[in-house]
């Protein structure tokens, strides 16, 4: 988009190029994206598809799943059937039910603490190239020190405080990953922050809440969505790790992590139930994986 | 010489002020216990004089710097203090020490880490150089898309399958780590070999991205293009040129990827059954017996720590700019 060099106030839609070739009709965002999709690798295509099924399966989780997510529908450790796909679980639950409305929980969760992550994160960092001083330096080691001890670690430790609850959960896991999204913000914009258009902002007199919003935010946000995916990636497998080691999500909410642990002694009859939702997990995170490879390295220019 | 000292110094310095201040926030978990917390270890039967017994054995009664400096006096004498979950056991019995539970398992967990790094080390550095050297050849294609899927796969995943196959399907490796203090030296590795390589194909593939990264970096760099049109041997290129501006990125490549390690062990040892700090780690969460999760996050913080203080100063000694200055 960024190809215009002029454009007409009054008729924003054409571009009026410097020389007098015939000007070429400016494209929609719809036809850029599509252009752009079109030009992805199939390890792009695969992992939007990926993405797209799993989504549809969260949001329909009730109209897919035979059965309720903790409805008692048969005998413990079924094995494959007709009647239930994927066998039962340690108390009779339909696997493949639970399969599906764990879509929904442990996507959920993992997003909105995605979305909790980058609020805070997001916000401080701005707030922190934007003022500068005392405000940037406290935060800056704040967020060091909160660096310094690894991340797992540290939400065992505070888990071991609170106690595992969901809420708990979500909010140890965003402000802690929070930290990430503070130090790429911050870097970001700090770029953008020495630009004319924010001292002309500011000699305007603007407010803060301005500045940040309708200056800076809009010129530092491409980076922060490819940052989103990734530390979607990096959310849900840390919640996925600490609902299998029994402190994540609590039962009887149908979550693939703790499904893996509760199924994993099939493991040693020769039955693959249990890497069903780590299978689950894996997909997910590598079709999300694949599609931030490829818009990094459409971001980059094509450098390599 | 004098200026790589300096830098090594200050980084030192550093790195103790970090040490500090993680003993700090580790130490001040315990300041966060919700008021009724000797009553949820205790049980609901505990009668007020049992819990402010407990209060006080563990220090409630005090101001809180005055416990730290207790506690982190201890810490540096090898005194974690008393685990809760004799504490708990209504003054019958003598208090295990915390010191007596992570000793062993803290040796356990080290020899499945060592294990893990001398395999993982020289693969991922080989792997990442082969595909820098070799780059966008259909070796390096595939060895990014196979590294890409395992880096995003969760650690329990490859675990399980590498457990069903090489453990109950073809029965070769033991499926459990239970390994003791008098297990021979041999049936240690075996039992070991399972969740090692879980670690092994986890770790080499975020190493060798990053070596891989690392190197394209610098053989992208002016100087290598100019060596390159004098007509030197790609040996002597990479060997004289490019390697001694190398050594501070792989050294952090590595570092950082240990420092990984010290994450991955947690899952990986409840996994397997493996005896070490990780499970021990998360079973004192669960039963939220505070001192022994206090003394397992100090050494995870520790270590943690000291590997990127190491990566630093390695890359500070072997900077030329730093031993060679104008």
């Amino acid at each position: 988009m960024s190809e215009s060099t002029r454009i007409d106030p009054d008729r924003p839609e054409e571009v009026v190029l410097a020389e007098a070739v015939p000007a070429p009709r400016r494209r929609t965002r719809w036809q850029t994206a599509w252009r752009e999709l079109r030009r992805a690798p199939p390890t792009a295509w695969l992992g939007l598809a990926v993405i797209a099924c799993y989504v549809i399966l969260a949001v329909f989780a009730p109209v897919f799943a035979p059965y309720g997510q903790n409805e008692l529908v048969g005998s413990q450790y079924e094995p494959w059937s007709e009647q239930f796909v994927f066998g039962t679980d340690q108390l009779g639950r339909d696997m493949l039910s639970r399969l599906i409305f764990g879509a929904r929980n442990t996507i959920g969760i993992a997003f909105v603490t995605t979305i909790f992550a980058f609020l805070i994160g997001g916000s401080l960092g701005l707030l922190a190239s934007i003022l500068g001083g005392w405000v940037d330096q406290g935060l800056g080691r704040l967020v060091d020190v909160l660096m310094a001890i690894p991340q797992l670690i540290f939400a065992l430790v505070l888990l071991s405080i609170v106690g595992p609850s969901l809420i708990n959960l979500v909010l140890i896991i965003a402000v802690l990953d929070s930290t990430r999204v503070f130090r790429l913000s911050r870097a970001v914009s700090m770029n953008v922050v020495v630009m004319d258009f924010v001292e002309a902002a500011r000699l305007q007199g603007e407010g803060l809440r301005w500045i940040m919003t309708r200056e800076v935010l809009p010129n530092v946000l491409p980076p922060l969505v490819a940052e989103f995916g990734l530390r979607f990636c990096f959310v849900f497998l840390t919640i996925s790790a600490l609902s299998f080691l029994g402190l994540g999500i609590q039962p009887p909410t149908a979550d693939w992590g703790s499904m893996v642990r509760e199924n994993a002694t099939l493991i040693n009859y020769d039955d693959i139930t249990p890497l069903l939702p780590a299978g689950a997990i894996a997909l997910l995170t590598v079709g999300v994986n694949f599609v931030v490879d490829w818009f990094l390295h459409k971001a980059s220019g094509l450098k390599e | 010489m004098n200026a790589v000292l300096r830098t090594v110094l200050q980084r030192l310095g550093l790195g103790i002020v970090t040490l500090f201040v993680v003993s700090i926030i580790i130490f001040s978990t315990i300041e966060m216990l919700p008021g009724d917390f000797a009553r949820a270890i205790l049980g609901q039967s505990a009668t007020p004089e049992t819990v402010a017994a407990f209060e006080r054995q563990i220090g409630l009664d005090q101001p809180a710097p005055v416990r730290y400096l207790e506690w982190i006096g201890g810490v540096l004498q090898g005194d974690f203090g008393n685990s809760f979950a004799s504490a708990g056991a209504l003054g019958g019995g003598q208090a295990r020490t915390v010191l007596s539970l992570v000793v062993p398992r803290l040796e356990n967990t080290l020899f499945l880490a060592g294990m893990t790094a001398v395999i993982a080390v020289p693969l991922a550095l080989t792997l990442g150089l082969l595909a820098a050297l070799y780059r966008n050849s259909i070796f390096d294609r595939m060895v990014n898309l196979v590294t890409l899927t395992s880096i995003s796969v969760p650690e329990f995943f490859v675990a399980y399958i590498l457990m069903l196959f090489l453990a109950v399907r073809y029965p070769i490796f033991y499926s459990l780590a239970n390994v003791s203090a008098d297990t021979p030296l041999l049936e240690r590795i075996l039992r070991c070999a399972l969740p090692s390589m879980t670690l092994v194909l986890v770790i080499v593939a975020h190493m060798m991205r990053m070596t891989r990264a690392a190197i394209i970096n610098l053989l992208a760099s002016p100087y290598i293009e100019m060596a390159r049109l004098k007509g030197i041997s790609p040996s002597r290129i990479v060997y004289y040129h490019a390697l001694p501006n190398a050594w501070a990125p792989i050294a952090t490549v590595v570092a950082l990827n240990l420092a990984y390690l010290i994450v991955g062990v947690v899952v990986v040892e409840v996994v397997f059954v493996y005896p070490g700090i990780g499970q021990l780690m998360v079973d004192a969460v669960s039963s939220r017996d505070i001192p022994v999760v206090q003394a397992c996050a100090l050494i995870f913080a520790v270590a943690y720590v000291l590997l990127n203080l190491l990566a630093d100063i390695v890359s500070i000694v072997t900077n030329p700019r730093l031993l060679h200055p104008r």
